[in-house]
């Protein structure tokens, strides 16, 4: 089939087999077979390359995650058994995000345990843990981080967060730890400060205003509770953010393989583009496109006009009513294919030089291990 | 009588919700159904709004059209007359309209803005966002315009399934952070527009499994928290199998060759495989809209467009949906 040709070969198997890779990344639009990908990548490097691997999942299907093992949210790696290792000697660990835990457990190694009740009790506290927008990718860098520096994987791999835009996954941590970095808070808790005499502009003035607009619209409680949060993370900040930096440094290194997962649709390959565009300006490195769902007719010299023209007249005649609907059938397939083509077009136009590989729709919903292992072989296919 | 006051007709009566909210997981095609949706309800001299909550641009790319402002704008003309307006809400700008309109904050607005007070302020707290972006819908659906409602419907591209709960439950996450103030009667007047007849959530999904079973969790927290679930709106949906059993292989054979087609047995076999292939699908879909159906709400099924979605694409949809029941 035409239109491919543009992009080289993705390799995933060179890529888990090589063992300065400790780490792979997927990332992409929500509702592309991420996590599947994810999954089914780590089951393949542990049984085919026999490496010790740890798949961190962010939001499995429960059948999947059942699959898996994952049963319980508790935030630790698990062993999943069942799985085919014996000739290559590699392990399969899975562990799910608990976002709340995680960023619990990094208050209590931050502070001590006084403090960190304090915490825990704020009420900004608690929004912030579990609801605010980038904490989830936040936390997904910090476990990664946590297990990159235990050092007891060949390879770790990471699905991201279904964010809003995938690019969340690179901003969230940037954008929590300056909100962490409390110059604003300061600011916005102490305006009678550096509102004195000798400071007088319309800055300074107008943030005393937003300061009494804040009480006067939110009320003064959660003035009082937002100072206590403040005061209480005051001794983590430093921390935060250096660790940010540290898994932001990782990303970049050559040990990190990023792979773009994407299906055939315009918001899907759209946003795979501005990952893959934002990955090069981040200078992170990106390995190549994983493009899921793609159709594939088995009898691509059969045209869809050809086809719909011949099912017509089928019709018509009577008496074949079975070979009227393959036909149509194929028609259609061929006809999304064709679509998918040009909508896939778009990327490997933008980026010529990232290596890509379709995978073909499967007909069913992969929920076993069985059905992963399938994926990765045809994720892997020469 | 001038065109403009011609009383529009009724609403049709399978939508009968003044603001009608869209969820459903990502990758669904929530925003293509919301635009179809605003499309269908403003046929017939009705003017309706199209809104945006999650700063995507989903419709500006949806339309081929600018980004769209923080402002009402003129999207597309409706069969019959109609008028489609599209807004993008912003938080930020939400919360400068906001107090402008109560503190006439002026040029000190556009100074906390440069400050970063503003995202400072809606990030904090991020039911204090969707407090800001809900109320802002809530007063394009009441807003009157002279004897008429501004807006015969309003059509919400909302988050997703996995936060529409959160999203609209607003006086719950500012409870826990707002326990007086302005802020708090806002969202109680927010809320009890969300939970009133007025409203109606749809969710969107599509015959696949985790759209589906999103959908069903969708429908129960929904449910739970009290908000009135409209319609399961099925996108890209293939009819369902037709009975009776597979063809074989010969008699595809003899098809084929009657049709004049190649009868090779690579073709009939390949094509066998693709049939087959098919049927399992199609299996799979029969036995998710039994899950669907199991919900005991209206369904609605769009068709899948081979074209992909584009205007036309678009008033094909926007017909399937007036002529759901």
């Amino acid at each position: 089939m035409p239109s491919e040709a543009a992009a080289p070969q993705l390799d995933v198997d060179q890529i888990l087999a090589d063992p300065g890779v400790r780490i792979v990344v997927c990332c992409g639009a929500g509702g592309v077979g991420k996590t599947t990908t994810a999954a089914a990548l780590a089951l393949r490097a542990a049984e085919q390359h026999g490496r010790r691997t740890v798949v961190l999942t962010i939001d499995p299907a429960r059948r999947l995650a059942q699959s898996l093992g994952l049963t319980e949210l508790d935030n630790t790696p698990r062993q999943v058994k069942g799985i085919d290792v014996e000739a290559s000697g590699g392990e399969l660990h899975a562990m799910m995000l608990d976002m709340k835990r995680t960023f619990d457990d990094v208050v209590l190694q931050h502070t001590d345990p006084a403090k960190a009740q304090e915490i825990f009790a704020n009420p900004f506290y608690q929004a912030m843990s579990s609801t605010f927008a980038g904490t989830q990718e936040y936390m997904a860098m910090e476990k990664l981080g946590q297990l990159h520096a235990r050092g007891e994987w060949d390879l770790i791999v990471v699905d991201t967060p279904p964010s809003r835009s995938a690019l969340d996954f690179l901003d969230a941590p940037a954008r929590l730890s300056r909100f962490l970095d409390g110059r604003m808070l300061r600011l916005l808790l102490a305006p009678a400060r550096s509102g004195g005499r000798s400071m007088f502009s319309l800055v300074t003035a107008s943030f005393g205003m937003f300061s009494k607009v804040v009480q006067k619209v939110l009320g003064a409680q959660l003035l009082t509770d937002l100072s206590g949060f403040v005061a209480a993370l005051d001794s983590m900040f430093g921390g935060f953010r250096q660790r940010a930096e540290q898994t932001y440094r990782i990303l970049q290194a050559r040990e990190t393989a990023f792979l773009l997962v994407a299906a055939p649709e315009p918001d899907a390959v759209r946003e795979a583009a501005y990952f893959a565009g934002r990955l090069h300006s981040e200078r992170m490195p990106l390995a190549g496109l994983v493009l899921n769902r793609v159709h594939e007719p088995t009898v691509p010299a059969l045209d869809a006009e050809a086809c719909l023209a011949a099912a017509q007249r089928l019709a018509e005649a009577g008496g074949h009513d079975g070979t009227v609907d393959v036909l149509r059938a194929h028609a259609a397939l061929v006809q999304q294919a064709q679509r998918e083509q040009r909508v896939a077009a778009r990327f490997t136009e933008a980026f010529p030089q990232v290596p890509a590989v379709s995978v073909t729709a499967q007909p069913a919903d992969v929920h076993d291990v069985d059905g992963l292992r399938t994926i990765g072989a045809a994720i892997s296919r020469p | 009588m001038r065109a403009a006051e011609r009383p529009a007709d009724p609403a049709p009566t399978q939508w009968p919700a003044r603001l009608n909210v869209v969820t459903g997981k990502g990758g669904t095609g929530k925003t293509s159904v919301a635009a179809a949706l605003a499309l269908a309800l403003a046929a017939d001299g009705r003017r309706t709004l199209l809104v945006e909550v999650e700063g995507r641009q989903g419709i500006a790319q949806l339309f081929g059209t600018d980004p769209l402002p923080y402002a009402e704008r003129h999207l597309t003309d409706a069969p019959g007359g109609g008028e489609v307006r599209a807004l993008a809400v912003d938080a930020e700008e939400a919360l400068l309209e906001y107090l402008d309109m109560f503190y006439k904050l002026g040029a000190a607005g556009r100074a906390l803005r440069k400050l970063g007070a503003i995202d400072f302020a809606t990030t904090i707290a991020p039911g204090l966002r969707d407090v800001l972006l809900t109320g802002k819908v809530k007063e394009a659906t009441t807003r009157k315009a002279g004897q008429r409602r501004a807006y015969d419907a309003v059509v919400l591209d909302a988050p997703p399934t996995g936060r529409i709960g959160r999203f609209l439950n607003v006086t719950a996450e500012t409870a826990r952070l707002a326990k007086v103030g302005p802020i708090k009667t806002q969202s109680e007047g927010v809320a009890a527009l969300l939970r009133s007849p007025m409203t109606a959530v749809h969710v969107v999904t599509l015959l696949e499994e985790m759209p589906v079973q999103e959908t069903v969790d969708a429908v129960a927290e929904l449910t739970q928290l009290g908000f009135p679930v409209g319609r399961v709106i099925v996108n890209a949906a293939r009819p369902p199998l037709p009975a009776g059993r597979p063809v074989t292989a010969a008699e595809l054979r003899r098809g084929l060759a009657a049709a004049g087609l190649p009868a090779d047995r690579d073709t009939v076999a390949g094509l066998a495989a693709e049939a087959r292939d098919q049927r399992v699908r199609r299996e799979l879909e029969d036995s998710l809209r039994g899950d669907l159906a199991e919900l005991g709400l209206p369904l609605t099924e769009l068709p899948l467009l081979p074209g992909g979605v584009d205007r036309a694409g678009l008033a094909e949809l926007s017909r399937a949906l007036v002529r759901a029941d």
